[in-house]
């Protein structure tokens, strides 16, 4: 939306490219494999890096591993941003709680600008969800989300749910409009605890 | 696709340079802001085509060589003939000027210097016809870029157009569809003179027929285009930066006014 | 200006050919984000004239050597479909779309905060799919919309219009009878808030009087078409709130 401020007009994205920063949670797909270390796509205007040493298996054992065994090319992962600025391309790393590859689970790709609205206002939109279908979702910074269930049905109700969160946005009761159309969906299959 | 440009080799420091006498009202070269550099006009150094002119302004270089064959008019026009202009930076011009095809400004360029010459129609092209429908004369303006150091329209546009003035081709005949030519030379149905001004605007000031180093820290430029009458007949606004619509009222009046002088100075060369 | 067989474009009444004043546009429609895989995306039906625009990026750069340090290159492709002129154009790229690819560009550039991206690159892909004259304008005016629609920080948007001479009398909006048949034409792309204009050609013949009036009318129809884009923008990007649910959204924001 075009706003002007005193004498400047500034566009304010609505949505907008993913421009990281240190500390982001984001999902990224493992592009290429260097010397050191893994190139991952997050989804932004630059490629993130992987250092070797910035996994917890680094330095583990003597013998020289071979980065292919821990992430090959089109792995996906759950990794932290580390290091950005404008003169270089954003460091992640793995070690951490809750990083590292990911090897089960569904993911929605919706725009980064979204990601609070699916939180919700102290997490009673994510809360909500994870609750009413039964899964477990990791919201990465960068708009990619993971879902994960016991049940693929359940797994694909709560995409559904980001999707319908991510188009719908800027209405009112929507936290009330999403529940409904997932005890809706809920009613067809056989939930798994 | 046309992409931002790299910025250029020129060095910072002779950037400042030309920045801070703009402030001062002066000009690198000691110019005013509305002089053009020196100009020579060397006519007729290529005799294998039937026009040429080398110009000099100020330490750019430029060769124009005019060819007139036959060929098939356009379907539109079946009666005139066709004027082609085309643009070469050639790569020892510039040390950043490659060989293939034409890049987007060698592109610019040409069409910008076509549009001059098309648009006054300095040739009577309905005088270029053979036979209406199938046969006219083709005159191809190919434009040499042999040293760059800023302001390439207008030192273009100014060996087109004296290339153009001064070149010969036999006198024809048609007779029964068939063209016979004759020993004498006469010149090309020259009828108007057109001659493109470009101004840049550097720091809110704006200077005529900029150097290399005050292209290269412009913020954009305007090349207006007269013809004898002091009537407009091309303009092109390049570059990155804007103009307010008296900036461009105002230099589109300096160019009238010069492109007097220097019409009156390619003319008097021909003569 | 090409073939000029004696055709009267304005007739007794002062009206042109297509029943327009001499300072009339011609209609427009604006749509933004119509298409899916782009980044943002906008059309415009100016006239006969049927435009898409799109943006991809800011992305990284390919090849890396393109990129620039401090801001973000953009580039721009101009480009006229086969069926989209009375005689069919061929695919490949003439010297005329490489020629507007730059100064739509150019035209372009200057309104977009490319320092806020660097080493990375915005693409522009202006598609022509019915053209009648003034086509570069109306590309303009739908890419700049395309870009706020992809949620790159603008300076503000610029609106596209052109004007030009037929019969001896200064216009607006030249179709493509009058551009072909006309005097001269004069395509301009014009930022109001700013009274920049970013892109300013002209070919044809024109007294340096008529060329300011020329001017001023095609400025003035730019700042017309402006307040139409800001409408577009506002449609797509409507909000409907209550003040409950404004709290919520101005939270979670934070």
């Amino acid at each position: 939306m075009a706003d002007v401020v005193g004498n400047k007009v500034i566009v304010m994205p609505v949505k907008g490219a993913y421009i990281p920063r240190i500390d982001d949670i984001v999902l990224g797909r493992v592009t290429d494999i260097g010397m050191s270390g893994w190139q991952v796509d997050i989804y932004a205007p630059y490629p993130a890096m992987l250092p070797a040493s910035e996994t917890p298996m680094h330095g583990r054992d003597s013998v020289r591993r071979d980065l292919r065994s821990i992430y090959g090319g089109g792995d996906l992962m759950i990794a932290q941003v580390i290091e950005f600025d404008r003169t270089r391309d954003p460091l992640l790393t793995t070690k951490g709680r809750g990083l590292g590859k990911v090897t089960s689970g569904r993911v929605a790709r919706i725009n980064n600008t979204k990601i609070p609205r699916i939180i919700g206002k102290k997490g009673s939109m994510i809360t909500m969800l994870k609750k009413e279908t039964g899964t477990d979702i990791i919201p990465g910074q960068n708009g990619v989300i993971l879902v994960t269930g016991r049940n693929p049905d359940q797994e694909l109700i709560a995409v559904e749910a980001i999707y319908m969160i991510e188009r719908e946005a800027h209405t009112t009761g929507l936290t009330e409009r999403v529940k409904a159309m997932i005890l809706e969906r809920m009613k067809g299959i056989t939930v798994g605890q | 696709m046309s992409a931002t440009h790299q910025p250029s080799p020129v060095a910072k420091l002779e950037q400042k340079t030309v920045r801070d006498l703009i402030l001062k009202g002066k000009r690198i070269d000691d110019r005013g802001l509305l002089d053009y550099r020196p100009l020579t006009i060397m006519l007729g150094t290529v005799e294998k085509a039937n026009g040429s002119a080398q110009v000099y302004l100020g330490k750019t270089r430029i060769l124009a060589g005019v060819k007139i064959q036959t060929g098939t008019p356009f379907e539109d026009t079946p009666n005139e003939g066709i004027l082609t202009v085309n643009a070469e930076f050639v790569p020892l011009a510039y040390p950043t000027f490659e060989a293939g095809p034409p890049g987007e400004d060698s592109i610019e360029l040409a069409r910008v210097v076509d549009r001059g010459i098309r648009e006054s129609k300095a040739i009577d092209l309905g005088k270029m016809c053979i036979e209406p429908g199938k046969k006219v004369f083709v005159i191809f303006v190919d434009v040499y870029v042999l040293d760059h150091d800023g302001n390439l329209i207008d030192a273009a546009g100014m060996a087109a157009l004296g290339a153009l003035i001064s070149a010969k081709m036999h006198a024809f005949e048609v007779k029964g569809g068939e063209i016979k030519y004759k020993d004498t030379k006469i010149p090309l149905p020259m009828q108007n003179y057109p001659v493109p001004i470009t101004s840049v605007k550097l720091d809110g000031s704006v200077v005529i027929d900029p150097c290399l180093e005050e292209e290269q820290v412009m913020s954009c430029r305007l090349t207006v285009t007269t013809d004898k009458s002091g009537n407009i007949c091309a303009m092109q606004k390049g570059g990155l930066g804007v103009f307010t619509p008296e900036e461009i009222k105002q230099i589109v009046s300096s160019s009238v006014n010069k492109s007097r002088e220097l019409r009156e100075k390619i003319l008097s060369k021909v003569n | 200006m090409g073939n000029k067989e004696q055709v009267q474009l304005i007739n007794q009444n002062g009206l042109r050919v297509d029943g327009r004043r001499l300072d009339e546009l011609r209609p427009i429609k604006l749509e933004v984000g119509v298409l899916n895989k782009a980044d943002g995306s906008a059309y415009i039906e100016h006239g006969r004239n049927k435009i898409l625009a799109a943006v991809f990026g800011p992305r990284e750069a390919h090849p890396k050597h393109i990129a620039l340090a401090d801001r973000a290159v953009v580039r721009c492709r101009y480009h006229m479909a086969p069926f989209s002129t009375d005689e069919r154009k061929s695919p490949a790229p003439s010297r005329r779309e490489l020629e507007l690819s730059k100064v739509i560009r150019e035209s372009l550039e200057p309104s977009i905060m490319s320092e806020y991206f660097p080493r990375s690159t915005i693409d522009l892909f202006i598609e022509v799919l019915q053209a009648d004259a003034g086509t570069r304008c109306a590309g303009i005016t739908a890419a700049s919309l395309a870009l706020a629609d992809a949620g790159i920080p603008l300076r503000e948007l610029v609106a596209g219009c052109a004007a030009g001479k037929i019969d001896g009398k200064v216009v607006l909006d030249l179709s493509d009878v009058e551009d072909k048949k006309g005097d001269a034409d004069l395509p301009v792309a014009y930022m109001p808030k700013s009274n920049s204009i970013g892109l300013l050609q002209m070919d044809g013949s024109m007294t340096e009087e008529e060329l300011k009036q020329a001017l001023d009318m095609a400025i003035n129809a730019c700042r017309t078409i402006y307040e139409m884009q800001r409408d577009a923008l506002r449609q797509k990007y409507h909000i409907e709130r209550d003040e409950s649910e404004r709290e919520e959204i101005e939270e979670v924001k934070a």
